[in-house]
C-alpha cells in the first residue's frame, strides 16, 4: 500500500470534519447571540426587582417611632402612613406632588407652614376658607391661577392620615439626603444586579474563547489539506484512482444533481417554510412596535421624562379603575392654559375646545375584547411598574407597543410574577397557606392566576 | 324519614306521557341543525359545499391580509371629563320607578354615563331592594328604537315652539279642557297640573288599566278615606285572598313579595309560617304559592266574601259553606288568629270590597303595626273608574275640547277606549296632545305630540305612601329632544321659566324640608335625599339600610306620630243584601276572566322583548296571550295539546269574535276561561305590534266601574287550525328523576327539620355512604373563597324578578318565537314550574278505577305547584368539565365552574352531560345580524347597544355559555376588597338573580366566611331543609336548595284533616 494510497481516505474523511467544524461554529454563534440576548432579559428584570425591594426595605426599616415636638398631634405610625399615601395616591397626585409645583403647589412641608385646622379646612372646602377672607388662602389662590381645588369630603382621621403621610415623606426625604441607608438598600439590588452581569460575561467569554479554537482548528486543517494536495500533485507516480481524486475538479452540476445534495435543499426548504408559516400564524394580531401616528404630536418623553410628571397625573382611571383613561383635554389645560399657548400642537387643544369635538387618539394598546384586563388590579393592588408593560414611556417621543400583549405573554407574568401581599389584609390568610407549604414566593398562579375566569367571561 | 310519593310534572303531556313528549326529552338537542337555514349568516342564501370551499380559500386569503394590518382603533376621551364619570368605573344613582301606578325604588347603574341595569334601592322602606321583572326590564325601554326623537303635529316632525304654539293657541280657545293620566302620587307633578288646571280651569282625570277603584271608594265610604291601605303581610299569620294576585300583579307586589316571603321563611328558630288561602278562577302566582287553593267562578266571589262575613260576624254561613271548599277553614283560621289576619280581594265591586272591609274589621286586622293600615293611606293607586267613563261620554258627545293626555294609553287599555278612539278620529276633540314616549294607540291619533323623557331621564318626586317621600333623579341625558311632561305643563300654564327641577326644589324647600331637624341647610338636605333616594320625616336619612332597621324605625315613628284611628261605619245588612248573585253555568256555558300577566302586565311593557320573551310562570308560554282553559272543558272540545301543538277555538263574547290558540290549563276553575289583556297592540313597533289579541274591549263597564269578567253569553268553538305556542315548560325535563323537587308539610317539617327529604344511601363495602362522601376525584381545594347558593323553595313565588336581572347583567340575547319553539331560549337561570297532585299510593279506591282519562283530569283540576329557580349548580365535581375535548369548561379555585368562549369549538358534549340541563348553546350569532334585529335590539342597533354589560362578552355563533355566577361581579367586589386592603365583606358581592330576588329567596355568598350569612343558614340546615338536586348522582353542586314546605293540615294518610 502506498502513502498516496492513504491520502486520499485522509482527505475524503477530513472533508467531513471540515464540514462538521463550520456548523459547529455557526451554532456557536447563535448560541452566543442567544445568551446575549437572555442575559439583557435577565439584567432588565435584576432591575425591577431591585427597585422593588428598594421600597420596601425603606418602608419597613425607616417609619421613625419618636415623634418631633412641633408635630405633636400628627400621629406617625406606619398605619396611619398608609392610609394617608393610599387616599394621597388615589386623591391628591392629579394636581400635586410632594416637591414640585404640578397645578397646586408642592406639599413637603406643608405640617410646617400651616396649622392641621387650616389644612383640613382647605381640602374639606377651600373655597370656604378662601371666601372667609384668610390671607394666606387668597394669595395661594391668586398665585395658582385661581384654579379652584375641588373640595373633598374625607372624615377627620382620613385628612389626618394624609397630613401624616405628608410629614412623614418630607421627612425622610429629607433623611434619606444624609442618611446611607437607601444607597445600602441600593447598593445590595445593585450586587445583585452585578452578580448576574458576571455569570453571563463568564459565559460570553468561554463561548468566544470556544469560537476562536474552533476557527483557528478549521484555518489549520484547511492549510494542512491544500499543502499535502499541491505536493501530490506535483508527483508523478500516482495511479489512476489516486489522481482521480487529487486532479479531482469541484463540478457544480454533479452536486447539485446529487440526491443527497436535493434532499437536504427540500429538507430545509421545508423546515424553513413550516416554520415561517407557524411564526406567522402565532405573529397574527401580535402588534408589538405598533406606533401609530397621533393626531396631537405629544412626547411622553418630555412629559414623563423630562418633567417627571406621575402617569396618574393624566391616566386618571390607573389606580382606581379598569382603563387608565385617556386625559381629557381639561386636563391638559390644566397647564396649558399658560404654558406653551403658541405652539401649533397646543392650537390642537383650543380647536377642539372651541369646536368642541374631543380628541381623536389612536389607541396603541388593543387587547381583543374578549380578555378583560383591569389596570387598578395590576397597578395598584399588585404594584406594577407602568413601564413593565407599557415599556419605557418616559424615553418614547411616539407611544409603540412594547410588550406582545398575547395571552402567552401575561401567562408568562402570573406565573413569575410575585403576589405583593405586603399590607393588604386580602391575602393574609392565603399567605399563610401558602408558606406552610413552601418555601417559594406566593405567585399570581398560585393563587388561581391562571384560570380561565379570572380574565374571560 | 318518609319518603315524598307526590307525581310530579312540568305539562300535561308529561303527566300523560305523550309519546312525542318522551321522543323529544330523549334528546338533548331538539332538532338537527338547520344546514340550510339562512339565519346565521345574516345573509340571503346559506352555503352550499362549493361555497364553502371557496369561502374557505377566501377566509385564508382574507386572513392573511388583514394579519398585515389590524385596523385602526380610537380611544376618544371626554373633551371635559365630568368630575364623578369615570369610564370602567360604575356609578349609582337612587331613583324611583312608578310607571302606571307601580312602585319600586331603585337604584340605577351607571356605566360611562348609560344606565345598564336597575336594582331595588334598600334604603327603601317599601320595597326593601327587591324589584320585579318589570322593573329591571324597565332600562332597556330607555334605549327603545321606537322612541319618538321630537315633538310632532300630526304626525309629521315638529319644532318645540310650534308645538307649544299650537297647543296653548287650541287650549286657550277650549271651554272644556282635560288632563288624563293613570294614577300621579307626586306632590310636585300634581302641582305642576293644578298649575295647568287653574289655568285653563282644566280636570284631571286618573285612571288605571287595572282598576283598583272599588278598593278606593270602599274605603272612601266606610272610612272616609278615599285611598287604598297600606297592606303587611308580615302581620298576617292567615291570609285569606279572594282573586288578588298580590305576589304577581296586584297593586304592588314587589312589597307584597318582600312582606310574604317574611312569613314563609323557616329554620330552626322559627317553626312556623303564615297559612295562605287563595280562591280564584284563573291560576296566578299567588295561587300557585298558596297553601289552600280553591277555584271559583269570578261571578261567585261576591257570594264567596259575604259567605266568610257571615261566617265570622254570624257564625252561621248557611249552604254557601259547602259551595266552597276550604272557605269555612279560612274563616276557622281567620277567627283562630284575630287581629293577626288578612283579607284581601281583587274585585273592583264597591259592596264586596266594602265587605272585605267590614271582616277585616271584625277580625281586628285594621290598625297600626296590623296587616291593614288606612292611617298610612297608599297612594300608587288613584285611578277613577267613573270619572273615565264620564269623560269617554262627553268625548263621545264632543263636548271636550282640548285634552293632555299624559304618559297614558287610554285608546288601548281602558275599556271604553275604543269609542274614545272614534270621538279622536273623528276630530270630535279639537286639540288632542299627547305626551308619550312612543307610538301608541292614543298617540296616532292626537294631533300634537309632545314627547316626555323617559323616567330614567328626568326629575320627579313621589308619595307612595303617606308622609314617605321618594325622589327620582336623571341617570342619563335625555337621548332625543323630548322635555320632561311637567315642564311641557307649566309652560302650557303661562310660567315659562318655570323648570320642573327648580320648581320641584322649591316645592321640597317649602313642604317637606321643614318636616325635619337633622339637617339645617337645604342644599345638604337635598343631597342626602338624592343619596338615599328617600325621605321619611322622623327617620335619620343615612340611617343603616341593613336588617329592616330603617322599615322598622320608619313604623315606630310614624306610629308616634300616628294620626287618630279613623272610625269605620258601614251598612253591612244592606251590603249583604246587595250582593250579586253567581251566575249559574249550564254545561256549554263560560265565564270569561281577564287577567294581569307578570311580564306583560297591562301592555304598556310589550314593546319590551325581554318581557315578551319571559316565559309566563304559569303557562311557560312566551311571546304570546292564549285562552286559558280547563281539562274538562278541553275534553268537551275534543282539543288535545300535544307538545306545543294547540288548536286555536273561537271566542265569542256578545257580538265580539275572536280566534285565539287555547291552553289547557291545570287548576283553571270549571265553567271559566282565561285571557291576559295587554296584547294584540298596533302602531307600537315591531316587537310588540300583531302579537296576540286584545283583552280590553272584553271588560265591561258596570255602572260606570270596570268588570274584569264577563259572566254570561261567551260562547267558544272549537277550530281546525293548529297552532304552536313558544311554550318552555317542558324544555330541560329530567326524565325519570322524582327527587328534584323535595317538599313536606308543616307538620311533618316540625316533627322532623328532614322532612320530605330524599337522602339516597349507596352501598360500598364498608356500610351505607351518602353518594357525595363517595367519589372518584381527589376534589378541588378552595383556599380562597369558595362561592356557593342557598335557594329556599318556600320562599319563592315563582315572580321572575331574576330571570331579566340575569339577563340584563349578562348580555343575554333574545331569540324571537320561532326560536324558542325549536327549543334553544337562551336564559341563564329557569324557573321551573312543577304541578303535582296525589299520587296512586294517595288516591282512594274509587279514583283509583277511574279511567286513566279521568285521572288526568282529576289531577289537574287543582294541583300544588312549586317553582324551582334552575341555573348552572357549580358542581364540585363537574360531568361537563370531564368530557370537553378542549377544556373550555374548568373549575376554579373558587368553586365556579367556568366557562371559556373564546376557547369553546361547539361540541355540545358539555350540555349532554350535565344533568341539570343549565347549559344554552349559541346557535346563530344574535347579535349584528338583520335575523334578529326585531326581536333582539339590544345587541343590534346602536341605540340598542348602550344597554349592553360592557364587563360581559356579547357571545359569538357556536359556543356554549351558561351561568357564570356573576364572575364579573365577584371580580369588581374581589378588586375593591384588595384596593382597600380588607377581605370582602358578606353580603358585598352578590348575583344579579339574588340581588333582584324581592322574596330573598335567593341567597349567594362565600363559604369560606365563617361570619357570612350562607354560612349560618347552612350551618342550621344542614340537618335540615337543604338538599342538593340529583344528589344521587353525585355531582355535588354549590347550589343548595331549602325543601318547600306547605301549611296544610293532612292526617297520616295524606288526607284532609276536618276538624269541627
Amino acid at each position: 500500500m502506498s502513502f498516496t494510497g492513504n491520502i486520499g481516505p485522509l482527505l475524503k474523511r477530513l472533508a467531513p470534519a471540515v464540514l462538521l467544524l463550520s456548523v459547529l461554529l455557526l451554532c456557536g454563534m447563535g448560541a452566543f447571540a442567544q445568551t446575549e440576548e437572555s442575559s439583557q432579559k435577565e439584567e432588565e428584570d435584576d432591575v425591577v426587582t431591585a427597585s422593588q425591594s428598594k421600597d420596601t426595605d425603606i418602608e419597613a426599616d425607616q417609619v421613625p417611632q419618636e415623634v418631633s415636638a412641633e408635630g405633636a398631634e400628627i400621629p406617625q405610625t406606619e398605619e396611619i402612613i398608609a392610609q394617608g399615601k393610599q387616599l394621597f395616591t388615589g386623591n391628591c397626585t392629579v394636581c400635586h406632588a410632594l416637591n414640585e409645583v404640578v397645578v397646586g403647589p408642592a406639599l413637603a412641608g406643608i405640617h410646617e407652614r400651616r396649622p392641621l385646622p387650616w389644612i383640613k379646612a382647605f381640602i374639606v372646602n377651600s373655597q370656604r376658607v378662601i371666601q372667609s377672607g384668610d390671607a394666606y388662602a387668597v394669595n395661594l389662590f391668586n398665585t395658582y391661577n385661581k384654579t379652584v381645588m375641588p373640595s373633598f369630603n374625607f372624615s377627620d382621621e382620613e385628612l389626618t392620615a394624609i397630613i401624616a403621610y405628608l410629614k412623614y415623606e418630607t421627612e425622610n426625604a429629607a433623611q434619606g439626603a444624609n442618611e446611607p441607608a437607601e444607597s445600602v438598600a441600593g447598593n445590595q439590588g445593585e450586587g445583585a444586579g452585578q452578580a448576574g452581569n458576571e455569570a453571563s460575561a463568564f459565559l460570553t467569554t468561554i463561548v468566544v474563547a470556544l469560537v476562536v479554537v474552533l476557527v483557528l482548528v478549521l484555518v489549520v486543517l484547511i492549510l494542512v489539506s491544500s499543502v499535502l494536495l499541491k505536493y501530490l500533485s506535483q508527483r508523478t507516480d500516482l495511479d489512476e484512482e489516486d489522481k482521480e481524486i487529487v486532479n479531482r475538479q469541484f463540478s457544480f452540476g454533479k452536486l447539485v444533481k446529487s440526491r443527497s445534495f436535493l434532499g437536504v435543499l427540500i429538507f430545509i426548504f421545508v423546515a424553513v417554510a413550516i416554520k415561517t408559516g407557524i411564526d406567522g400564524l402565532y405573529s397574527i394580531g401580535i402588534q408589538q412596535g405598533y406606533q401609530p401616528e397621533q393626531p396631537i404630536a405629544f412626547s411622553h418623553k418630555l412629559h414623563a421624562g423630562q418633567y417627571q410628571i406621575n402617569c396618574n397625573y393624566c391616566h386618571t382611571g390607573v389606580y382606581k379603575a379598569k382603563s387608565a383613561n385617556i386625559p381629557s383635554v381639561n386636563i391638559c389645560m390644566n397647564c396649558h392654559n399658560t404654558i406653551k399657548k403658541d405652539s401649533p400642537e397646543i392650537q390642537k387643544l383650543y380647536a377642539a375646545v372651541e369646536t368642541n369635538t374631543p380628541i381623536e387618539w389612536v389607541r396603541v394598546h388593543n387587547l381583543p375584547d374578549l380578555a378583560y384586563f383591569n389596570h387598578a388590579q395590576h397597578v395598584n393592588v399588585g404594584g406594577i411598574e407602568c413601564q413593565t408593560c407599557h415599556g419605557p414611556v418616559q424615553e418614547m417621543e411616539v407611544v409603540y407597543q412594547h410588550a406582545e400583549l398575547t395571552m402567552g405573554w401575561c401567562i408568562n407574568c402570573h406565573r413569575e410574577t410575585a403576589v405583593k401581599t405586603e399590607d393588604n389584609d386580602y391575602y393574609d390568610k392565603l399567605v399563610k397557606l401558602h408558606n406552610a407549604n413552601t418555601d417559594e414566593p406566593m405567585t399570581v398562579e398560585d393563587i388561581g392566576g391562571l384560570e380561565c375566569a379570572k380574565c374571560h367571561y | 324519614m318518609k319518603e315524598n310519593k307526590k307525581r310530579y310534572w312540568k305539562g300535561l303531556e308529561q303527566l300523560a306521557n305523550d309519546p312525542e313528549f318522551i321522543k323529544k326529552n330523549q334528546n338533548e338537542f331538539a332538532d338537527y341543525l338547520p344546514i340550510n337555514s339562512n339565519k346565521g349568516n345574516g345573509g340571503e342564501g346559506g352555503p352550499n359545499r362549493r361555497d364553502f370551499l371557496k369561502m374557505m380559500g377566501f377566509g385564508l386569503a382574507a386572513a392573511s391580509l388583514a394579519a398585515c394590518e389590524a385596523p385602526v382603533k380610537y380611544a376618544i376621551p371626554y373633551l371635559n371629563k365630568p368630575i364623578d364619570v369615570d369610564p370602567s368605573l360604575v356609578n349609582y344613582y337612587a331613583s324611583t320607578y312608578a310607571m302606571e301606578g307601580g312602585f319600586c325604588s331603585i337604584v340605577v347603574r351607571n356605566r360611562e354615563g348609560r344606565p345598564i341595569k336597575i336594582e331595588g334601592n334598600n334604603f327603601s322602606n317599601i320595597t326593601r331592594g327587591g324589584t320585579s321583572a318589570q322593573v329591571e326590564a324597565s332600562v332597556l325601554d330607555l334605549y327603545d328604537n321606537s322612541r319618538f326623537r321630537g315633538p310632532l303635529i300630526s304626525g309629521e316632525p315638529a319644532e318645540w315652539p310650534e308645538v307649544d304654539k299650537g297647543v296653548m293657541a287650541g287650549l286657550e280657545r277650549a271651554r272644556n279642557v282635560k288632563v288624563v293620566s293613570n294614577t300621579v302620587y307626586s306632590p310636585s307633578t300634581k302641582a305642576a297640573i293644578e298649575e295647568f288646571a287653574s289655568r285653563y280651569n282644566a280636570e284631571h282625570i286618573m285612571y288605571d288599566a287595572h282598576s283598583s277603584y272599588a278598593l278606593i271608594k270602599a274605603h272612601e265610604d266606610t272610612f272616609s278615606v278615599p285611598a287604598i291601605p297600606s297592606y303587611d303581610f308580615t302581620k298576617a299569620d292567615v291570609i285569606v285572598s279572594f282573586g288578588a294576585d298580590f305576589l304577581g300583579t296586584w297593586i304592588s307586589p314587589v312589597e307584597f313579595n318582600k312582606q310574604y316571603a317574611k312569613t314563609r321563611k323557616l329554620g330552626p328558630e322559627k317553626r312556623v309560617m303564615s297559612r295562605h288561602y287563595q280562591f280564584e278562577s284563573v291560576l296566578t302566582i299567588t295561587g300557585a304559592n298558596a297553601d289552600y287553593r280553591t277555584p271559583i267562578r269570578p261571578s261567585q266571589e261576591a257570594e264567596a266574601v259575604a259567605a266568610l262575613y257571615k261566617m265570622i260576624v254570624q257564625r252561621d254561613a248557611g249552604t254557601a259553606a259547602a259551595e266552597f271548599k276550604y272557605l269555612e277553614k279560612a274563616a276557622k283560621d281567620l277567627l283562630k288568629n284575630r287581629g293577626r289576619g288578612l283579607v284581601v280581594s281583587s274585585s273592583n265591586h264597591i259592596v264586596v270590597q266594602r265587605l272585605v272591609n267590614a271582616i277585616n274589621v271584625a277580625l281586628d286586622n285594621y290598625g297600626r303595626g296590623k296587616a291593614v293600615d288606612i292611617t298610612r293611606p297608599a297612594f300608587y293607586r288613584q285611578g277613577n273608574d267613573r270619572q273615565m267613563t264620564q269623560f269617554v261620554a262627553q268625548a263621545v258627545a264632543g263636548e271636550v275640547d282640548a285634552v293632555v293626555f299624559m304618559d297614558c294609553n287610554p285608546v288601548y287599555d281602558f275599556a271604553g277606549g275604543e269609542a274614545l278612539g272614534e270621538a279622536l278620529r273623528a276630530g270630535k276633540i279639537k286639540t288632542s296632545v299627547s305626551t308619550a314616549m312612543k307610538m301608541d294607540e292614543t298617540a296616532a291619533l292626537c294631533t300634537y305630540i309632545a314627547p316626555q323623557h323617559y323616567y330614567l331621564e328626568a326629575w320627579n318626586d313621589y308619595e307612595p305612601r303617606k308622609n314617605n317621600f321618594y325622589v327620582a333623579q336623571p341617570t342619563i341625558r335625555p337621548l332625543f329632544l323630548t322635555r320632561q311632561v311637567q315642564e311641557s305643563l307649566l309652560l302650557w300654564a303661562g310660567l315659562p321659566t318655570v323648570n320642573y327641577y327648580d320648581f320641584m326644589r322649591a316645592r321640597w324647600k317649602e313642604a317637606f324640608f321643614p318636616l325635619q331637624t337633622e339637617i339645617a341647610d337645604f342644599d345638604l338636605f337635598w343631597d342626602a335625599v338624592l343619596y338615599t333616594g328617600v325621605f321619611i320625616p322622623g327617620v335619620p336619612l343615612d340611617l343603616d339600610p341593613k336588617a329592616d332597621l330603617r322599615y322598622e324605625t320608619a313604623a315606630t315613628v310614624e306610629d308616634e306620630t300616628g294620626a287618630l284611628t279613623p272610625i269605620f261605619s258601614a251598612d253591612t245588612d244592606a251590603d249583604l243584601a246587595a250582593v250579586p248573585r253567581a251566575v249559574n253555568v249550564a254545561p256549554g256555558q263560560h265565564e270569561l276572566v281577564i287577567y294581569e300577566k307578570v311580564g306583560i302586565g297591562t301592555g304598556r311593557h310589550a314593546g319590551n322583548p325581554w318581557l315578551q320573551e319571559l316565559p309566563d310562570p304559569i303557562s311557560r308560554v312566551t311571546w304570546d296571550n292564549y285562552l286559558t282553559i280547563p281539562m274538562a272543558l278541553a275534553k268537551e272540545l275534543g282539543l288535545e295539546m300535544e307538545y306545543n301543538e294547540t288548536k286555536k277555538v273561537k271566542l265569542t263574547v256578545g257580538d265580539q269574535t275572536v280566534v285565539l290558540p287555547a291552553v289547557i290549563q291545570p287548576g283553571q276553575a270549571v265553567g271559566t276561561v282565561g285571557i291576559a289583556m295587554g296584547y294584540g297592540r298596533s302602531n307600537v313597533g315591531v316587537v310588540a305590534d300583531k302579537i296576540g289579541i286584545n283583552a280590553y274591549p272584553f271588560i265591561r263597564i258596570e255602572e260606570g266601574v270596570l268588570k274584569y269578567f264577563v259572566p254570561e253569553g261567551v260562547k267558544i268553538e272549537a277550530t281546525d287550525e293548529h297552532y304552536a305556542l313558544a311554550q318552555t315548560q317542558t324544555h330541560d325535563t329530567y326524565m325519570g328523576r322524582a327527587t328534584v323537587i323535595q317538599e313536606a308539610t308543616l307538620q311533618e317539617y316540625q316533627q322532623d327539620p328532614k322532612a320530605g327529604r330524599f337522602e339516597p344511601m349507596i352501598a360500598t363495602s364498608e356500610g351505607p355512604i351518602a353518594p357525595d362522601k363517595l367519589s372518584l376525584w381527589d376534589g378541588h381545594l378552595y383556599p380562597n373563597h369558595h362561592w356557593a347558593m342557598v335557594i329556599d323553595l318556600n320562599s319563592c313565588t315563582g315572580c321572575n324578578a331574576c330571570v331579566i336581572s340575569c339577563q340584563t347583567e349578562n348580555n343575554i340575547p333574545v331569540v324571537g318565537r320561532q326560536e324558542v319553539l325549536n327549543r334553544r331560549e337562551m336564559h341563564w337561570i329557569r324557573i321551573d314550574r312543577y304541578y303535582s297532585a296525589k299520587t296512586e299510593a294517595e288516591m282512594n279506591e274509587m279514583e283509583l278505577n277511574m279511567l286513566e282519562d279521568k285521572q288526568l283530569e282529576l289531577a289537574s283540576a287543582n294541583p300544588d305547584v312549586v317553582f324551582q329557580p334552575m341555573l348552572c349548580q357549580h358542581c364540585n365535581n363537574a360531568p361537563c368539565e370531564t368530557v370537553c375535548p378542549v377544556a373550555a369548561t374548568t373549575h376554579s379555585s373558587e368553586g365556579l365552574n367556568m366557562m371559556t368562549y373564546n376557547r369553546c369549538v361547539g361540541t355540545r358534549y358539555c350540555a349532554n352531560n350535565c344533568p341539570y340541563k343549565v347549559r344554552r348553546f349559541n346557535w346563530f350569532k344574535y347579535h349584528d345580524n338583520a335575523e334578529f334585529a326585531d326581536v333582539n335590539p339590544a345587541m343590534n342597533y346602536d341605540l340598542g347597544k348602550m344597554v349592553l354589560n360592557p364587563d360581559v362578552t356579547v357571545r359569538a355563533r357556536g359556543v356554549m355559555e351558561k351561568c357564570t355566577f356573576c364572575v364579573q361581579r365577584i371580580q369588581e367586589g374581589k378588586l375593591e376588597a384588595k384596593r382597600e386592603n380588607r377581605r370582602p365583606k358578606d353580603g358585598e358581592i352578590i348575583t344579579a338573580c339574588a340581588k333582584a330576588c324581592p322574596a330573598d329567596a335567593i341567597v349567594f355568598g362565600d363559604i369560606n366566611n365563617p361570619d357570612s350569612q350562607i354560612v349560618r343558614l347552612l350551618k342550621a340546615e344542614e340537618q335540615g331543609r337543604a338538599y342538593n338536586v340529583l344528589t344521587e348522582i353525585g355531582t355535588r353542586p354549590n347550589i343548595f336548595y331549602l325543601t318547600k314546605i306547605r301549611n296544610v293540615d293532612l292526617d297520616l294518610e295524606g288526607e284532609e284533616v276536618v276538624t269541627a
